[in-house]
């Protein structure tokens, strides 16, 4: 039987063992460290990039549809190019006609447009909409306002900016109240919305980088010849199925679609989000398994060479405690303990190299490290300590006394 | 009922090419708080009767009794157990653990008896203390000369309050003038009422013990009553 005294004198053994050779130990631990570091930080950028989706889903808000020229995700993007684009005047008109939303909103947007504060700039999309988007967005700005409905019709020259955007223009002053430039026109800052993160580079759903303007002032500046986006949300209680058909009939008739023809427009929804993500994910989740495999592999046969080559070394010791009244127990224990050891150290200098890193993930896409994932690591890093030791300490342990003490 | 019992022990290493007799034919008994010394030439089986005494290898034939007990019975733990509990061993180049701290080295078969910390760091305290190394408690073997690291030796041997010590040539690797104070443990343990076998080649060694027992090629040539064993202060 094994006894405490058992555990804590193997523990002793083990830090003495590798405090001697440290070079030695912390290179063969060199495969856990890269295991642990994959891991860890695979399990933080999933992380991330499901407090992004989330964010994403809800910054798309549920239950709204986003009627467009072009489908987000599948379709046939060749058909939609010779489509008729979705005009502001369809969105009023749809407005009107369709009684079961709670908010349609029209969204044009123009991409890569540079944003001017003193010497600073940046570059972003901007998006004219009317005061509604607040609905259908589901996000009020984290300072500041969205632009009201005086604002709109005037088409005041009024922006929201994205959490980015303001960080880099302003840094450490208060953007509310400031006037900056957009693509050379003067926009005064009236709201700021918190940060989203990136979900996969599908920047055109993140408002970090964007500024929000009225409808009417982006059309005077930007022109009126682009497609739009009509945000639908439906009411809440609706049989989702029945409204969606509604919305998508009145739509048609808007646009003139012949019965018989298919639509001439894209019905989105946030779903293909959760599919983008899944897919990603699974990505992610089976090449970090198989490095992740592949070095905790290496990293076993390590230990398992490194423990042979100490059992060999110390075959004197292992006489002497024989002698001394050391049943195998306790010394297959010491060797265990030993290599568990080594390999926990292995695990928590991965632990300490990729804490570091997830916080520059976090820069990126804002993320956490998982607690969990630092537990299954060391229970990782034991349990190969305990698999690829168990040979060599088995060795150590049937060893024959008298051999083991005549060994020089 | 003696201490140990041997009876035509015989102990064969099987070489591929040729069997090695290292033992063959022992047979011996020895008492209770004797003083024996084992000499004999080279390979002439010492170190392979002191390893079957000490219950570190097991003889090819014959039988052993320890306390009356078949060693030959007992399984792995048992034999452990016997070695933890009621035998001592020295060797010839003292086996201490090189990393560790001369108290810690004297620790080693109370933690493998299962004291508790406490207790065990008594034990080896007093051991080291015994052995006149009350002030060299935490120096490890490398700060230490041959005659002391044989002394932490002693008191590893002495730490479990064994029946029985036994020493492979104990005082091999020190002078004379060292290997005098080691023999002068020795005396002073079997005064105590210490069983003690030990092995040597020296002849003014040997005339410490009060039993001397010659072997040649595996078989015990004369075993004789030492009439007038030599005190360690005569020695000196
Ligand atoms: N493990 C072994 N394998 C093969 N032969 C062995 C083994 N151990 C001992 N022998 C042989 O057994 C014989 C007795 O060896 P042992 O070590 O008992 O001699 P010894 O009397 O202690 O000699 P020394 O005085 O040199 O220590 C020798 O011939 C030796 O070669
Ligand atoms: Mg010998």
């Amino acid at each position: 039987m094994l006894s405490l005294h058992d555990y804590s004198e193997g523990v002793k053994i083990a830090l003495t063992a590798i405090r001697a050779n440290k070079m030695r130990s912390v290179l063969t631990t060199l495969g856990i460290v890269i295991g642990v570091v994959v891991v860890t930080l695979m399990a933080t950028v999933i992380e991330g990039l499901g407090t992004a989706l989330d964010k994403s889903i809800s910054s798309l808000g549920t239950d709204v549809y986003y009627l467009s020229k072009w489908d987000w995700f599948g379709g046939e993007w060749w058909k939609a190019r010779n489509r008729k684009d979705v005009t502001v005047e369809e969105a009023e008109e749809l407005r009107e006609r369709f009684q079961l939303a709670e908010a349609v909103v029209p969204v044009v947007s123009t991409w890569q447009r540079t944003f001017k504060y003193k010497n600073r700039s940046v570059k972003g999309n901007v998006n004219g909409t009317v005061p509604e988007y607040e609905i259908t967005s589901g996000v009020v700005p984290e300072e500041g306002r969205f632009f009201n409905h005086y604002e709109s019709n005037a088409g005041r020259p009024v922006c929201i900016i994205g959490h980015d955007v303001a960080e880099n223009l302003f840094e450490r002053e208060d953007p509310i109240g400031k006037t900056i430039k957009i693509s050379g026109y003067s926009y005064r800052v009236i709201g700021v919305f918190e940060k989203e993160g990136d979900f996969l580079g599908t920047g055109m759903f993140s408002k970090d980088t964007q500024a929000f303007i009225p409808m009417e002032n982006f059309l005077k500046i930007f022109g009126t010849n682009r497609s739009i986006d009509i945000h639908v949300k439906m009411h809440e209680g609706l049989d989702k199925e029945d409204a969606k058909a509604e919305m998508i009939g009145t739509f048609r008739k808007i646009r003139g679609v012949p019965p018989g023809e298919e639509n001439d427009f894209g019905v989105n929804t946030q779903d293909f989000l959760k599919q983008v993500f899944d897919s990603v994910v699974s990505t992610i989740g089976v090449v970090g398994f198989l490095i992740t495999s592949l070095s905790l592999l290496v990293g076993g046969v390590g230990i398992m060479n490194i423990m042979f080559v100490s059992v060999k070394e110390r075959t004197k010791e292992i006489g002497t405690r024989k002698a001394l009244g050391a049943r195998r127990s306790s010394i297959l224990f010491q060797f265990l303990i030993e290599a568990a050891t080594i390999c926990v150290m292995g695990g928590l200098l991965g632990l300490a190299i990729s804490w570091p890193l997830s916080l520059i993930i976090d820069e990126v896409l804002p993320s956490q490290m998982p607690l969990w994932v630092v537990g299954l690591s060391l229970s990782i890093s034991i349990a190969v300590g305990l698999i690829s030791g168990i040979v060599p300490a088995f060795t150590a342990a049937k060893m024959n006394p008298v051999d083991a003490l005549r060994y020089e | 009922m003696p201490l140990i019992h041997i009876k035509d022990v015989v102990k064969t290493y099987d070489m591929g090419a040729e069997l090695v007799h290292a033992l063959s034919g022992v047979s011996l008994d020895i008492e209770e708080n004797e003083y024996v010394a084992i000499m004999g030439p080279s390979g002439s089986g010492k170190s392979t009767l002191m390893n079957v005494i000490g219950c570190l290898d097991t003889p090819t034939s014959g039988l052993y009794q320890f306390e009356g007990q078949n060693v030959g019975d007992l399984d792995d733990n048992e034999l452990a157990e016997i070695r933890n509990r009621k035998i001592g061993f020295v060797f010839q180049t003292f086996n201490l653990l090189p990393r560790s701290t001369a108290l810690h080295n004297v620790e080693l078969p109370l933690i493998y008896a299962g004291m508790s910390s406490h207790r065990r760091r008594e034990r080896a305290e007093e051991a080291l203390t015994a052995v006149g190394l009350g002030d060299r408690m935490t120096h490890k073997p490398n700060e230490l000369s041959g005659g002391q690291r044989q002394r932490v030796a002693v008191a590893r041997a002495l730490a479990n309050n064994p029946s029985i010590i036994l020493a492979d040539e104990p005082t091999g690797n020190l002078d004379s003038k060292t290997g005098v104070e080691i023999m002068q443990l020795f005396s002073d343990l079997h005064t105590q009422g210490n069983t003690i076998i030990l092995v040597t080649h020296e002849e003014d060694i040997a005339a410490h013990a009060h039993r001397v027992l010659r072997l040649f090629d595996g078989k015990i040539a004369s075993d004789e009553k030492v009439e007038s064993p030599l005190k360690y202060a005569q020695s000196v």
